[in-house]
């Protein structure tokens, strides 16, 4: 649904732009731009991001796009691509509008592999391409790397051509310096005809990752058996002095029952009670749970949410295709003023680097993260459906019967009656006897 | 129906019962013996299939080919071992690291009710001032001596593994300052801990709520190094492929199947059996599968598969099904129970192979342990086996990049499901690795041998019926068949003294060896663990003498008026339902130990009676006791599994059977020893209290 909206937009803006303004449009740069950072896991994350005016021309042949070359992309940890469209003004009053289409890539290397064992990389290793001309068609074609060191000691990695120029800026709440490869720059090609920018580790890379993010969670199911069960989001905050609120956002299927009462905060050992709590409760086969708390997070601890819920039998009908996979509860859904180390100026977004856009800065000291935790995937109670069903009911059938037959049997006290013989012949028999006094027969 | 409602019929059909009662028992107990011996015949046992679509037909290409890299591991691990004397818990991290998983280690820590004395494990300890006992050495029971000296071994492991450790242990445990140590002074309190190290693959491009779990446990001394090298190179070779789909989590334990049990239980957040452990940081979602891997050679000539879980419960037949697909893909010798499968079903020895075979799993499957840290896996609905290698003097050996194929071939194919292992059987028994016997055809053994105890029941609810209505007759009874709540109510209060008395046994057998075993200390030249095993055997000694002369005071005056044999009738008629009760669930739940304990105790119970040739039956009730059953159990599993015992060491064996059953009741939860103490002994005992019946 979320790939088929721009899609969507996009057929709706293809037709109309067409139509309302025929004027030649003023010729609108074309901006890309690469962002290559490491992550804290060790891999290396590389971000594309191509902006241009609508209405310019969109073939591009060299520059960055000769990096992506998909079976070098799919072999990645993961990726993921954007399409935005905004309406910019033309001029300073804003008299007419241009749309502004802004591609995004981000894919996600596995260091481990495509280095061999070592956490270093070049352009080579990861796309099988090297830079050779930038995009005829752009006024601004960059590579940013980050090389921002996390030790205090300097020169723990070292990149190679070296950068010509640093940009610094503050991206979540924490300094960063990139090293800029600037491809108009007529001197950085013409070289070597081609521009292959590797990053070396000096040494191992052991505590060389930069340091985990303020917030992360984690998110599980305890418990055994198919009867109850646990939900529990860790809820992480390595800021070392500042403690901050969070917005904890949990769906949760109407089959797994939750208990509300049993909803436990932690923090620290201490019960921790949340400033806010919104519970709307769930309806079968219609509406889900929903829970929605505001939770303080202590600086430099571990909260822990939990609450039990019980597995719902279902119909057999509602049971999915795969029943014995489990059935998938959405992720949490974390959202935080995450307080900064550094605090950013306001950024002027045309001047600076595109990647920029991709962190919103919501003041100078703090920002905002959204995060979504791990979905889970619960075992619900579930009949053999490799059995035919009709065994089933053939063996409830039969069980009923029997036990109704036994039921009876056992609750019942039998007598024996005479059987009557002579019918009528006795009855007169009896008729007359009592008529004399004496007992029938 | 029409036949029980007619009350003509019915009586005739009473009196058929009565009259043909004992050839009707005889009949039924060898109907069950005989079909559980035809199980391994080829109409009830079934060639294996497999029935799951994901990993049936799709083929897998297996590369791995680290051998070298494997023993390489193996070695390094082996000299870290032996250097710092417990598990190199940062020469794993870092190992794990260098090979690109994602590491978590899992510190934990258990106090027993009492020192595991066949594993020269449990060493740390509060050692309080050294006793007066340290003299004791020699003494005490023949039994005694080979524990006393696996006593001195672990205070010199002690000694050495201090100065390798010492500095790891963040505190809690005061570590001895004294390590000469020959005898465990008293109050020593047991507390195991140890360290658990996994590393997670993460799969790429999944959402890690799927995982199959690669588990080597490792005991106190250098075993199992080569299963942690191939582990390690195994991860290595997985972790350069892209075709995972789940997470694979690669997991070593200490301490065996203490450090698994500590470890599951903190992944699923559980708390089961009073482990302390820390929080697990990573989490790879519901696991799916578990292999246990059990190395401790650079060649092996055959894998033995262990499939026997906690009480008694089994892997989906498919898992099984899955490793005898690679055995016969690799050509590797595969066995079952130690036995190699017979190839010839048509004569008569095939089958007498199996039965083999079937005994031994049938003996494992009923003593309840796990036999192999996949046994723990599957109370959590993972299914899980253990592979081991066995290195024996066959001519043909394979290496490790044999042994890893077949692994690697396993989880690729894991690695294809779509859903759990379901489509198979759970519930099985196998006279091959590649025959089976399904549910539907082995309980009809446990019904016929149950049927015994039915019909018993039925003659006695009968005969009693006839004694009142005999009583009752002269007296001018309104109706022949009618139940009579007086009279039934009397023979009903003279059976709660018995029934009490016993269960009243039961329970101190459950209670009392853990709870007095300081006492018997104190008082007695002996160890936690001989204290506690002794204990058992003196309660159960005692519960003997016990109850069928303490019924009489209670019960004797109100049974005087009575018939004299209806109070044991009475008695018996509980007994023998209650008998049927407990087997029919045992054998519903671990077939093999209701089976086994149904074939030994239903001849006596139905014998039991205060008449008669009483001496024989004593001895037959004794012959047939659980505790005998357990002892009779050993030297028939040790003769099939070609290494018969001597008298001696059967009685070692037995009392250290006792104490392991003890104490994993405690640590894993086991189910045996509160069943038989509580459930099945006093039951035996009401039969014990029949026959005495005076």
């Amino acid at each position: 649904m979320a790939a088929a909206m721009p899609l969507a937009l996009l057929v709706l803006l293809l037709l109309g732009r067409r139509g309302w303004c025929l004027a030649e449009p003023p010729r609108d740069s074309l901006r890309e731009e690469l962002v290559i950072t490491p992550l804290p896991s060790g891999d290396v994350a590389a971000t594309f991001q191509f902006r241009t005016r609508w209405d310019s021309e969109l073939q591009r042949e060299g520059g960055l796009s000769v990096l992506l070359k998909a079976d070098r992309l799919f072999h990645t940890s993961y990726h993921s691509q954007a399409v935005h469209i905004r309406p910019v003004c033309r001029n300073a009053r804003c008299t007419s509008i241009s749309w502004e289409l802004r591609q995004t890539l981000s894919v996600v290397f596995d260091a481990f592999i495509t280095g061999q064992g070592k956490k270093d990389w070049s352009l080579f290793r990861m796309f099988s391409r090297t830079l050779t001309e930038p995009c005829p068609l752009a006024s601004e074609s960059r590579v940013y790397v980050d090389i921002t060191n996390y030790n205090q000691d300097n020169e723990t990695l070292e990149v190679n051509p070296p950068p010509t120029t640093t940009y610094q800026d503050v991206i979540l709440g924490t300094r960063k310096i990139y090293a800029i490869y600037d491809l108009l720059d007529t001197a950085m090609i013409n070289n070597s005809r081609n521009l292959n920018i590797q990053l070396k580790w000096k040494r191992p890379p052991e505590n060389e990752a930069p340091p985990v993010p303020f917030l992360h969670a984690q998110r599980y199911v305890s418990g055994y058996g198919l009867q109850k069960g646990e939900l529990s989001t860790l809820l992480y905050n390595t800021h070392p002095y500042r403690a901050f609120p969070v917005l904890l956002l949990d769906t949760v299927p109407w089959y797994l029952r939750l208990y509300v009462h049993t909803l436990t905060i932690t923090s620290k050992g201490k019960e921790n009670k949340p400033s806010y709590i919104h519970y709307q409760p769930a309806q079968d086969r219609l509406q889900p749970h929903l829970l929605e708390m505001l939770i303080q997070l202590p600086a430099n601890s571990v909260t822990k949410v939990s609450i039990q819920f019980e597995r719902a039998l279902l119909k057999w009908t509602e049971y999915t295709p795969d029943p014995n996979h489990g059935f998938y509860v959405s992720p949490s859904v974390l959202s935080a003023l995450v307080p900064s180390v550094v605090a950013a100026k306001p950024v002027d977004w045309e001047e600076s680097p595109l990647f920029n856009s991709l962190f919103p800065v919501s003041d100078g000291s703090n920002y905002f993260v959204r995060l979504y935790t791990e979905p889970l995937l619960v075992n619900l109670p579930t009949p053999d459906f490799s059995m035919p069903y009709n065994v089933i009911c053939l063996t409830c059938t039969v069980v009923a019967v029997c036990y109704g037959s036994f039921y009876n049997l056992l609750t019942r006290t039998f007598h024996i009656e005479e059987p009557r013989t002579g019918g009528l012949a006795k009855r007169l028999a009896n008729l007359i006897r009592r008529a004399r006094g004496v007992p029938p027969l | 129906m029409g036949l029980l409602s007619d009350p003509v019929r019915r009586r005739a059909l009473a009196r058929l019962v009565l009259r043909l009662n004992a050839p009707l028992c005889v009949l039924s107990y060898v109907a069950g013996i005989a079909w559980f011996l035809a199980l391994v015949f080829p109409p009830l046992t079934q060639r294996t299939y497999m029935s799951e679509n994901a990993m049936g037909s799709t083929m897998v290409e297996e590369q791995f080919a680290g051998g070298d890299r494997a023993r390489a591991f193996a070695r390094d691990f082996a000299a870290h071992r032996k250097k710092s004397g417990a598990l190199p818990v940062a020469w794993l991290e870092r190992t794990m690291r260098s090979v690109g998983l994602e590491v978590y280690t899992q510190s934990f820590s258990r106090k027993l009710p009492f020192p595991d004395e066949t594993h020269e494990r449990y060493v740390l300890g509060e050692w309080g001032v050294p006793g007066p006992r340290a003299h004791l050495g020699g003494r005490g029971l023949g039994w005694v001596s080979p524990w006393r000296v696996s006593w001195g071994q672990e205070a010199q492991w002690e000694g050495k593994s201090l100065v390798g450790i010492g500095g790891l242990e963040k505190g809690g445990l005061q570590r001895p300052t004294t390590v000469t140590l020959r005898s465990p002074p008293p109050y020593c309190i047991q507390m195991v801990s140890g360290t658990n190290v996994y590393g997670i693959l993460r799969a790429p491009r999944a959402a890690s709520t799927e995982s199959l779990v690669l588990t080597v446990p490792c005991g106190s001394d250098s075993t199992n190094s080569q299963a942690v090298g191939l582990l390690l190179a195994l991860a290595a070779h997985f972790r350069g492929q892209i075709y995972w789909a789940k997470d694979i989590i690669f997991l070593v334990t200490e301490h065996d199947l203490l450090g698994t049990e500590a470890w599951l239980e903190a992944y699923h957040d559980v708390n089961v059996t009073g482990m302390q452990s820390s929080p697990l940081q990573g989490r790879a979602g519901a696991i799916q599968a578990a292999v246990a891997l059990e190395l401790s050679s650079d060649v092996v000539t055959s894998l033995d598969v262990a499939v026997e879980g906690l009480n008694g419960q089994l892997p989906n037949l498919d898992l099984l099904n899955l490793f005898q697909t690679f055995c016969q893909k690799g050509g590797l010798l595969c066995t079952l129970q130690g036995k190699l499968q017979p190839q010839d079903w048509t004569s008569l020895d095939g089958p007498l192979q199996g039965l083999q075979t079937l005994l031994l799993m049938v003996l494992r499957q009923a003593s309840g342990r796990p036999h192999g840290s996949h046994g723990l896996f599957l109370r959590y609905r993972v299914e899980a086996l253990t592979l081991r290698g066995i290195n024996s003097f066959r001519q043909y050996k394979y290496d490790l990049v044999a042994v890893g194929k077949a692994l690697e071939g396993m989880f690729r194919k894991l690695n294809h499901l779509l859903e759990r292992l379901h489509q198979s059987f759970f519930l099985y028994l196998l006279p091959a690795l590649s025959r089976f016997v399904s549910i539907g055809l082995y309980m009809p053994a446990a019904g016929f041998l149950l049927l015994v105890l039915g019909l018993k029941a039925l003659e006695l609810w009968m005969q009693l019926h006839e004694a009142e209505v005999g009583v009752e007759e002269p007296g001018g009874a309104p109706g022949p068949s009618v139940p009579l709540p007086p009279s039934q109510g009397v023979g009903l209060a003279s059976l709660v003294a018995p029934l009490l008395i016993s269960q009243a046994m039961g329970l101190a057998l459950y209670v009392l060896p853990v709870l007095g075993q300081h006492v018997a200390t104190q008082h007695f030249p002996v160890a936690e663990a001989e204290a506690v095993v002794l204990t058992l055997l003196a309660i159960y000694a005692a519960g003997l003498a016990l109850p069928h002369n303490t019924h009489r005071p209670l019960s004797c005056r109100v049974v005087s008026t009575q018939a004299p044999d209806r109070g044991w009738m009475a008695l018996k008629l509980v007994a023998l339902i209650y008998l049927a009760l407990q087997l029919g669930c045992i054998a519903l739940t671990n077939f093999s130990l209701g089976f086994l304990l149904a074939t030994t105790m239903v001849p006596a119970a139905a014998l039991a009676k205060p008449h008669g040739p009483r001496t024989l039956y004593a001895a037959l009730l004794v012959l047939t006791s659980p505790a005998a059953t357990l002892l009779g159990s050993l030297f028939l599993w040790r003769e099939l599994q070609e290494a018969p015992l001597s008298l001696a060491e059967g009685w070692q064996l037995f009392l250290a059977a006792l104490a392991q059953g003890v104490l994993e009741h405690h640590t894993y939860g086991a189910l045996l020893f509160p069943l038989l103490s509580l459930g099945l002994y006093p039951c035996w005992l009401l039969f014990w209290n029949v026959l005495f019946w005076k």
